[in-house]
């Protein structure tokens, strides 16, 4: 019993890294950059969500929604004003730049919330589906959060290979100058890759902070090294393989949890990372890269 | 050429950098003759601690206002500075408060930034008293350094012995954190004296920094059967474990970190924390009019009802208050003569204050005060039996 | 009048140079520490500037001149910090003098930090990019994970060690090492400015001998271009691994030397951030230029404490400064803005000096 719960919360939770971790992969497959402020734009839409309900008592729905809009908006103008000065910058630049937003999204929002943790409101409702006469419970918010996932990669998958964007964004991952030549507007297909990443932000910081309700301004840097991991886990670029590389490190952490012991679970997550990218280098479906001289 | 032009420039920068950090005079313009104690404290005031350290901050300004009111002249400064926690900033912000010709030192806020500031006090022959540093081995570091709050081995026992009394048939579980001093501290103490007295532990759990999920710790206590679930941590990690322990109830049981679930955490389920016993110095809901007083005080300047580091903080500059006056020690005094006064009245003298009365210090800088344990009914905090 | 000439020939340039900064600034510090005319916050930020100066050079080593990008910089300096202030604690039992102690400390933290070099260096020099990186990345959170689960102590019976779960039950004479996430406690604080320069000078020697050397030169042209170099014939992945295991010891005993600075060190100091932190010193200051991580280094460090006065903002100013140098020295169009801003000054500054030479 207790294997199938630890199973079903791995999956949830590798649900909300494989959400993060989608961010990662899009914006590396086609801006070729570690955005490292994306933990944070977590962290923002928590507090977007958390003041919404708390301060201005408006329903769930619409606090969910405010959330996606102000993730997505504050995406895009990040992008605009720090990354898109430096298109032409060494990647290291770009990386220092991601790590000066991070700091500030944190910082800002210590000074505008304070630092005291707050409680998420519980937008999406509690309970829990009983089996095997109640010896297993398992919470709405659980099947929820893996079913949205799973919901949100089709749409993308198909987004992706089925939409003029969509098709903008491959052929840029591609090879930009090549993009750029064809008519595509490298920029705005950016933009988008941005806006729909920090989109998925928002939604899997309601789906994490009403798991997980304590909430303060360095919320997301823990999920957002952890998405990180299994973006390259999965082989960094690739959508199935951030979905995948989510789901097994959230699996690989609540076994380690409940097997091992909690607080060795990092270490164990991280060994098994780098003894996967030893036999894999380029992560579990990531494409060989191919030089070119 | 070229080379030593470069060479030039980099030095220009180095002398401004030294230049600019060069020693500025204290100017520290009272309105009489006499200067001001600069009494000293760090904390931190931002990052994932900042409550803490403002919480001490906060409690330490009302007490120097109220005596510099109260004296008609600014007879105390208050020179607070952020250490975020860190032992390296915490060193920062005492060279800083250093550099503000501190006399007085508050040490730091929380035990590990107090551990490494405690040595360079008694290094420069200050007179250090901790508000809120309450790991056993801080006034170990020398004769100068004293402690406001209970000491964490004083805690451990005092609820071992309260839930073996107050609860005979209790299953006792335990969740610490096993990253902060304090919560490890109590509950090494517990546990020692849980097996002591003979009282039965039948679940442990832990945490570490930075934990979003207390799932497991829950769990843990619920497999176990645990009715009583003992929790000697801080009221924010508190209230996410009663938050995220749904329809488990057991009778939880806090120690003087827990001060403050009612009111410190936004949107908390106050609901939740009914039935909550805590062992504490300090009750915002006293009726005696010191604490009134506080309270009344802190809600008005800070919008928030002060916790028990806020009180243990106003309580240590009272306590420097008292002795100041009772020893005759004026701020033009060297260091070392201020430093030996304030010993020579904290060891032989008793204080009452907001966190206890008869307060007393023994030479080794450890405090005495008896905790009163306090539930929660009806969202107030109610004396226990 | 030879010597000194090629003391500045374009070789020996910027090495010359960072050893007269070097000396230059100590001197500037000790005068200013014997005049008292220094803060006691700069004076005590000293030994952790030298610290992080190692650190960030030997970081430099990796980033800019092996061209891989390393993330677990504050991962060895953990390493090294843990064993060598655990070396010095014991060894103070019996050594009387401190300095002795200090260096036998920093040189246990540099081995160990070492042998953690090869381990990770061997199989990690095959991985390219990003993936490097997050090896490193998961190297640094894995040491941290692990040193917080570390209970090291000492009574007149021996040491006592327990693993994730305190056990240990030492005399009421014993002394606790390492606590777990408390981490180091009670450590002696014994660290000095003057070993700091020596030891910030001994790793200047030792980057610049291994970037000109024969095998250095080799190293850069990989880095520049990879395909074109192997295809010439070169191989340095020895030499690479020697150069990776060197910057992790000399990160090791910068480890070792900053934490026997403070009376206790928590495992979660060297985390991500500091990593993270390193890496911005070695990238403002100059990818492969040791001046640069030097000035960026004291500069970044000291600057956070020097806007105090800011309270609440420093950390967004901070953030905003960082976010801004990064655009500005990035960016052509504020490049060519800056550009002319020099021109212009550089013009008044020819008018002046005309003038003057006409008088």
């Amino acid at each position: 019993m207790i294997l199938l719960s630890s199973l079903i919360n791995g999956l949830s939770l590798g649900s909300i890294y494989a959400l993060i971790a989608l961010g990662y992969t899009m914006v590396y497959g086609i801006a070729k950059m570690l955005n490292f402020a994306h933990g944070d734009i977590i962290m923002v839409g928590a507090y977007v969500a958390f003041f919404a309900s708390f301060s201005f008592g408006l329903p769930a729905i619409v606090c969910i929604i405010l959330a996606i809009v102000a993730c997505v908006l504050l995406g895009v103008i990040i992008e605009g004003l720090a990354y898109k000065p430096l298109r032409q910058a060494p990647s290291l630049s770009v990386l220092i730049t991601a790590i000066g937003v991070s700091y500030l999204l944190q910082n800002s929002s210590q000074l505008l919330f304070g630092s005291a943790t707050k409680i998420f409101p519980s937008l999406l409702g509690n309970g829990s589906f009983k089996f095997f006469d109640g010896k297993l419970s398992v919470p709405y918010l659980t099947i929820l959060t893996i079913v949205v996932c799973v919901l949100i990669i089709i749409v993308l998958q198909w987004f992706i290979n089925h939409t003029e964007t969509g098709r903008c964004m491959r052929a840029c991952s591609e090879d930009k100058g090549a993009a750029q030549l064809m008519g595509i507007n490298v920029n705005r297909t950016i933009s988008a890759t941005f806006a729909i990443g920090s989109g998925l932000a928002a939604v899997a910081a309601i789906l994490l902070c009403s798991m997980y309700p304590s909430i303060s301004p360095t919320l997301g840097s823990m999920p957002g090294i952890k998405a990180f991991t299994a973006a390259v886990f999965g082989g960094i670029g690739s959508i199935p393989g951030a979905f995948l590389g989510g789901l097994l490190l959230g699996l690989i952490e609540t076994f380690s949890n409940v097997f091992i012991s909690a607080q060795l679970s990092d270490a164990i997550v991280f060994t098994v990372l780098i003894v996967v990218l030893l036999v894999k280098p380029t992560g579990i479906l990531g494409k060989k890269i191919s030089e070119k001289v | 050429m070229k080379t030593f032009k470069k060479l030039a420039v980099v030095l220009f920068a180095m002398m401004l950098l030294v230049g600019c950090s060069s020693k500025t005079p204290a100017s520290d313009d009272t309105a009489g003759d006499e200067k001001a104690f600069v009494i000293g404290g760090s904390g931190p005031t931002t990052g994932d601690y900042a409550q803490y350290g403002l919480a001490v901050q906060h409690g330490a300004e009302i007490a120097v206002a109220e005596i510099n009111a109260a004296e008609g002249k600014e007879l105390l400064a208050l020179a607070f500075e952020d250490d975020k926690s860190d032992p390296e900033i915490a060193v920062n912000a005492f060279n800083a408060l250093m550099d503000k010709n501190m006399q007085i030192s508050l040490l730091a806020t929380t035990s590990g930034a107090c551990s490494a500031v405690a040595p360079m006090v008694q290094d420069e022959g200050l007179f250090g008293l901790t508000p809120s540093g309450s790991n056993p081995a801080i006034p170990t570091v020398g004769s100068n350094i004293f402690q406001m709050c209970f000491t964490d081995p004083n805690q451990g026992k005092a609820s071992a012995d309260y839930i073996k009394a107050a609860f005979p048939d209790a299953v006792v579980g335990v969740i610490y954190q096993n990253s902060t001093d304090y919560s490890k501290g109590v509950y090494k103490t517990f546990v020692d004296e849980a097996a002591v007295i003979g009282l039965n532990i039948a679940a442990e759990a832990s945490f570490g920094d930075n934990a979003a999920s207390y799932a497991d710790q829950v769990d843990a206590m619920k497999n176990a059967g645990c009715t009583v679930v003992f929790l000697p941590i801080y009221y924010t990690e508190a209230a996410g474990i009663l938050t995220q322990a749904g329809d488990y109830k057991p009778t939880w049981f806090g120690v003087d970190g827990m001060d403050g679930i009612l009111s410190g955490v936004e949107n908390f389920d106050t609901s939740l924390a009914e039935g909550v016993y805590l062992l504490t110095p300090f009750s915002a809901t006293a009726t005696d009019a010191k604490t009134k007083n506080f309270v009344e005080t802190y809600e008005k300047n800070y919008g928030e009802t002060p916790n028990q580091f806020a009180a243990d903080s106003y309580d240590a500059v009272y306590a420097i208050y008292n002795a100041i006056k009772d020893q005759g020690l004026t701020s033009d005094m060297s260091v070392s003569d201020i430093t030996a006064g304030l010993i020579e009245w904290f060891t032989s003298k008793s204080f009452d204050g907001i966190t206890g009365t008869s307060v007393t210090w023994d030479v080794s800088g450890e405090v005495s005060k008896a905790p009163m344990a306090v539930v929660i009914q009806n969202g107030e905090y109610v004396l226990a039996e | 009048m030879r010597y000194l000439k090629s003391m500045f020939s374009s070789k020996n340039r910027a090495r010359t140079i960072s050893f007269l900064m070097v000396i230059v600034f100590y001197a500037i510090i000790q005068s200013a520490i014997a005049t008292r005319s220094i803060s006691s916050l700069m004076k005590g930020m000293m030994v952790p500037l030298c610290a992080y100066v190692i650190a960030a050079l030997a970081l430099n080593l990796v980033v800019g001149i092996l061209g891989d990008l390393s993330l677990g910089q504050a991962g060895f300096m953990s390493v090294g910090g843990y064993f060598g202030a655990t070396v010095a604690t014991l060894a103070l039992q019996h050594v009387n003098n401190e300095l002795l102690v200090l260096l036998i400390a920093v040189l246990a933290g540099a081995l160990i930090a070492a042998v953690f070099g090869v381990i990770i260096g061997v199989p990690i020099l095959k991985l390219q990019g990003d993936y490097l990186a997050i090896v490193t990345l998961a190297f640094g959170e894995i040491v941290k994970t692990i040193v917080s689960n570390i209970y090291l102590g000492f009574d007149e019976n021996g040491l006592q060690f327990a693993f994730v779960n305190d056990t240990t039950r030492l005399s009421s004479t014993g002394t606790m090492i390492i606590n777990g996430p408390i981490g180091l406690s009670g450590n002696a604080r014994i660290s000095t400015f003057t070993i700091g320069i020596v030891l910030v000078l001994l790793t200047l020697i030792i980057i610049y001998n291994l970037m000109y050397s024969r095998q250095g030169r080799a190293v850069m042209a990989v880095r520049d271009n990879r395909i074109a170099a192997l295809s010439v014939g070169v191989d340095v992945s020895k030499y690479k691994l020697m150069a990776f295991v060197v910057s992790a010891a000399l990160a090791g005993a910068a480890g070792a030397f900053y934490c026997m600075n403070y009376s206790t060190v928590s495992p979660a100091k060297f985390d991500f951030n500091t990593s993270i932190m390193i890496l911005v010193y070695v990238v403002l200051g100059g990818l492969g230029n040791m001046n640069g991580t030097i000035i960026a280094t004291a500069v970044l460090l000291i600057l956070p404490e020097q806007l105090r006065e800011f309270k609440d903002y420093r950390m967004v100013i901070y953030a905003i400064i960082l976010i801004a140098m990064m655009i500005i020295t990035n960016n052509q169009k504020c490049r060519n803005v800056l550009e002319k801003i020099k021109d212009g000054i550089a013009k008044i500054f020819r008018r002046k000096k005309g003038a003057a030479d006409h008088e």
